[in-house]
């Protein structure tokens, strides 16, 4: 086929990819572009030249080694639903563009740690890319008929135009926005599409190879276990070859999460979080669809030219033998599938690292704070796009330079290995919130050196002098330091050998420098938040450990100066919106500043946002104790809830006792009703008794015997005796009870008292044949009411006599000194207090609550006065308990009113 | 006829008015201090009417008004609550625990007796 129908049919197909990706970005918000299948086949992006080649090679040679390079990613893709998610969303917060900005921000936003992520990057997919055009390179080759196109001169050399090609259609739809963190729909359409016509394309000449050429896989299989040592190609022999695997797997592992082009598509293009639950199970199976025929590919090529042609080619050659240009044809186009797709998909990440982490930080910025708006768009155009072609074209020099001597398969390895040096400080660090950047930075840098002493200087100081002197003997011929075989490990394939060493130091020194050295409050703040995804908004935004001022006029000027006044202006309307503040606040919050960090974070990437911002800013260092005040801030807050919680419960006990009262209050109302209609009833009776008698006395016609006569007025002097007792008492009561009773105090002798007590009662007890006793005859002279006293010791007798029987009944009134009180008692040998009612003898309501007891004399407030004017001499008094017969009732009066 | 009456009260002085008037009247009269005592006098007496105070010592009215309806002997007896309680809701009690009659302290005399005859006749 002449060159330049293979440069018409790239064209063409270049022109179709054009249209793809217009008419994606066209209809940006259709289902066509927005669906977990073209997310899925958009992370195909991982299949590239390598695996559509490179593969085949392998398996040729080594047998069935290129597996692991795919089982990692199978393993790895259940597990996308935790860290995947928890990437995505952080990046989302964020607006983070690459993964240089999202390791750089878990470590504070460390300036150096992204530029050194983004060297990292380059040093790794610089030769991936060169991978890529060495693939297409040679496919060129072997298409066309005009075998010595390779010319000395590069604008000969039809690679490089290829390169340019490539270039320029990633410069087209990579740079149309200059907010990064947008989504790039149209180059994820093409890639999709790319992804499906390389795996169709790999199927059909799998397919032709297998069944139509060959007798199908059982022949093959027949054919090739005839001729080869078979064995050897499809089983692992031992453990060391368990190692190399072991390595290759973790190592693939790790690419299809650090990868720039693999963040890129699963992260950064990602639409919704739930295309990941199509994606854990579709993805693994494309990989296994495409590694189906990889196999037999090999063997049939074996079988058909043995060692004659590069093995990576088989799928070209196969059909070429066969005269098939057409299949050829397509299979090449599939090939050139994998290689735009991924070229375009790893530059266009690469260019973001390269302008918002490496050259915006370090050279521009002072220039782009000073000029306009539209130029500084145009400016971060610029730099992506000169990215874009640099990296294009130091990738070509790569190639010319070192990828002609080099398999397709080795290239891939030393990226993969070079890009694993992110693994510990990204894996880690999402999970773990001590990891600091002195770690991130330390184990990247010295894993990134291993694998260049181990990896890449060897083949480049074989390639410059001739020699393989460093690799047989090591530095200054020191066995231990061969680059190969370092400190005598010399059983590993040298890419496990390169992977196993340089993660190994690398994991070392961020553990143990991140144990050593604490990140600073910014630092640990994002950490936080990394680690702690969930509460990420929250704590984003409440932006806990911020001190300084900055006003909000000097912000608007800076984001104007990067995004243009319409959309500062929005940013700011919808800022103060959310978070209800005034249009006119004059200094900026934490949450301004933040929010700020983020808008400009997707123009410039993360660090240079924040220097940005850091020079409107001023910033006031947070010391470590202010760190500490303010999370015992909020340990004072837990407090004072604590405090709160203590104080309601207060409440509600107080409230509990307020019920309590109110009860207290609504029994006393009924008790009060009770003794209301105690009264009225006792009021009553002798009222009734009075009427009666009188009506009987009235009637004329009757002729009432004299003595009946006699005692119907007898009764009526006894009931309007028992009127007025009553009355008096219930007068007293009243006045005990609201205090208004004054006390009449002299100086006496309570012999005297009791002697007058015992005459007032001495009839009632004589009728009933009850002796009263003092047993007492000493003199004490007291200060009390005479009368009130006397009311006390008539109460308690006629109590006694109440309660004794007829004739056996017997009464004393003892007192005594006590401590400081006069001690006087009651003593009856009556029927007693039932054990029940002691507590309630002393109650008013006592009568009414146990009114069968009532007897006709009582008015029921006789012990309530009684209680009332001891009180009221600051006595005490109380029925003993202790007593076995009869009652005794004791009080006291204080012996400070003796004379 | 001479109608029996049973006057339950704790109070001597109105006990001994009632007592004169229903004489006068040729009633029969018992005398009973509380419930416990009405138990012994209706085991060998069966009154015309029972006249019930309720507020007394030991058997309130109430108890002693169920141990009377409780009794077969006594199915014919009227029962009169004669008491000083003079709410609407004791009167209420009084009738539905079954009184034929609710009179109230103080009273007439005269009154009293004409109504008991009313209630007999």
């Amino acid at each position: 086929m002449s060159n330049y129908v293979i440069i018409v049919i790239i064209l063409t197909y270049l022109a179709v990819l054009f249209f793809i990706a217009f008419l994606a970005e066209r209809k940006k918000k259709s289902k066509w572009v927005n669906n977990p299948y073209v997310y899925t086949l958009s992370l195909a992006v991982y299949c590239s030249a390598w695996t559509y080649y490179g593969s085949i090679g392998i398996a040729a040679n080594t047998g069935i080694d290129f597996l692991p390079i795919y089982l990692g990613p199978v393993i790895a893709a259940p597990l996308w639903i935790i860290v995947l998610r928890k990437v995505i969303r952080i990046s989302n917060q964020n607006k983070i563009s690459s993964i240089a900005d999202f390791i750089s921000l878990r470590y504070g936003n460390n300036r150096f740690l992204g530029a050194l992520v983004t060297v990292v990057c380059l040093f790794g997919t610089i030769p991936y890319i060169s991978l890529q055009l060495k693939a297409v390179s040679e496919t060129f080759e072997i298409m066309s008929d005009n075998t010595s196109y390779i010319l000395t001169n590069t604008f000969h050399d039809s690679t490089f135009y290829v390169a340019l090609i490539l270039a320029i259609f990633a410069t087209f739809f990579g740079t149309q926005n200059a907010d990064a963190s947008e989504k790039h729909t149209g180059i994820i359409a093409t890639v999709a599409f790319e992804s499906v016509l390389k795996l169709v394309f790999f199927l059909v000449i799998g397919i032709y190879i297998t069944f139509y050429l060959f007798d199908g896989t059982t022949d093959i299989y027949n054919q090739i276990a005839t001729i080869d040592n078979l064995k050897e190609l499809t089983t692992l022999s031992g453990l060391e070859d368990g190692f190399n695997w072991l390595f290759m797997i973790s190592l693939s592992f790790m690419a299809i999460f650090l990868l720039p082009r693999q963040f890129q598509v699963s992260v950064l293009e990602n639409n919704r979080e739930k295309y990941l639950k199509k994606a854990i199970w579709l993805f693994p199976l494309y990989l296994l669809v495409f590694n189906i025929f990889v196999i037999f590919i090999a063997w049939a090529g074996k079988i058909t030219f043995g060692d004659d042609v590069n093995a990576e080619y088989y799928t070209l050659y196969l059909p070429l033998e066969q005269g098939n240009s057409f299949l050829a044809t397509l299979v090449f186009l599939g090939g050139f599938s994998a290689v735009i797709s991924m070229v375009v998909v790893s530059t266009l990440a690469l260019s973001t690292m390269v302008s918002n982490n490496l050259i915006i930080p370090y050279g521009f910025l002072e220039k782009f704070i000073r000029s306009q708006t539209e130029r500084n768009e145009r400016y971060i155009k610029n730099i992506r796009r000169i990215s874009i072609f640099s990296i294009i074209i130091i990738a070509y020099f790569f190639y010319i330079s070192f990828s002609r001597e080099l398999s397709l398969y080795s290239i891939g390895l030393i990226s993969f290995t070079i890009i694993a040096q992110l693994a510990p400080s990204f894996f880690i660090g999402l999970f773990w919130n001590r990891g600091s950047s002195k770690g991130a930075i330390i184990g990247i840098i010295l894993g990134f050196f291993i694998t260049v002493y181990t990896l890449i200087l060897p083949f480049t100081l074989a390639a410059y002098s001739g020699t393989d002197d460093f690799t047989q003997y090591g530095l200054y011929g020191i066995a231990a330091l061969k680059p190969y075989a370092l400190f005598g490990i010399d059983f590993l394939s040298p890419p496990a050998h390169a992977f196993f060493w340089s993660i190994l130091f690398n994991l070392l020194a961020y553990l143990f420098f991140s144990l050593m050295f604490k990140g600073n409050y910014r630092e640990r703040n994002y950490a936080e938040m990394f680690v702690d995804s969930r509460n990420f908004s929250a704590l984003q935004d409440s932006a806990l450990v911020w001190k300084g001022e900055a006003y909000v006029a000097d912000i608007k000027t800076m984001l104007v100066r990067f995004l243009g006044e319409k959309k500062a202006t929005r940013a700011l309307k919808l800022f103060f919106t959310k978070y209800k503040l005034p249009v006119d606040t004059q200094l900026a919050d934490a949450r301004l500043i933040n929010f700020s960090e983020k808008l400009l974070t997707g123009s410039i990437g993360s660090a240079s946002a924040k220097i940005l911002i850091d020079s409107v800013v001023k910033e006031e260092q947070i010391s470590l104790t202010e760190v500490l005040r303010i999370l015992e801030e909020s340990k004072e807050n837990i407090v004072s809830n604590k405090m709160l919680l203590e104080k309601s419960d207060e409440l509600s006990q107080l409230s509990s006792k307020l019920k309590d009262a109110n009860e207290e209050l609504v029994n006393k109302d009924k008790q009060k009703d009770e003794f209301l209609d105690t009264v009225a009833h006792e009021l009553k009776t002798p009222i009734t008794g009075i009427r009666a008698a009188t009506e009987l006395l009235m009637d004329e016609e009757d002729d009432m015997p004299k003595e009946i006569k006699k005692q119907f007025l007898t009764n009526i002097l006894q009931d309007s005796d028992r009127l007025g007792r009553l009355i008096n008492n219930i007068l007293d009561f009243e006045k005990l009870e609201t205090g208004r009773l004054s006390l009449d105090m002299r100086s006496l002798d309570i012999q005297e008292t009791i002697k007058k007590a015992v005459a007032n009662t001495q009839h009632i007890a004589a009728k009933k044949g009850i002796k009263i006793q003092i047993k007492n005859v000493h003199h004490f002279e007291i200060k009390y009411d005479e009368d009130r006293i006397l009311q006390v010791f008539t109460n308690l007798i006629s109590n006694a006599i109440k309660f004794c029987e007829p004739e056996s009944g017997n009464i004393e009134i003892d007192y005594k000194l006590g401590n400081e009180v006069l001690e006087i008692a009651v003593i009856d040998n009556g029927k007693g207090i039932p054990a029940e009612d002691i507590a309630y003898v002393f109650d008013k309501f006592y009568q009414s609550q146990h009114q069968n007891t009532i007897k006709p004399e009582g008015s029921g407030l006789g012990l309530a006065i009684t209680k009332q004017i001891i009180e009221k001499h600051k006595g005490k008094i109380w029925a003993d308990k202790t007593v076995k017969t009869g009652a005794k009732f004791v009080f006291t009066l204080p012996i400070s009113y003796i004379v | 006829m001479m109608y029996k009456i049973l006057i339950v009260d704790d109070e001597p002085n109105i006990v001994m008015s009632l007592e004169y008037a229903f004489k006068k009247k040729g009633f029969e009269v018992f005398i009973a201090r509380d419930g416990s005592e009405v138990i012994s006098i209706v085991e060998n007496t069966v009154p015309d009417i029972i006249l019930l105070d309720i507020m007394m010592p030991n058997i309130d009215g109430y108890q002693t008004l169920k141990l009377i309806k409780s009794k077969k002997s006594l199915e014919a007896t009227k029962i009169a609550f004669l008491t000083a309680k003079n709410k609407a809701s004791d009167i209420e009690k009084g009738l539905k625990l079954g009184a034929d009659k609710y009179l109230i302290k103080p009273f007439s005399v005269k009154k009293i007796v004409s109504e008991i005859l009313e209630l007999l006749e």
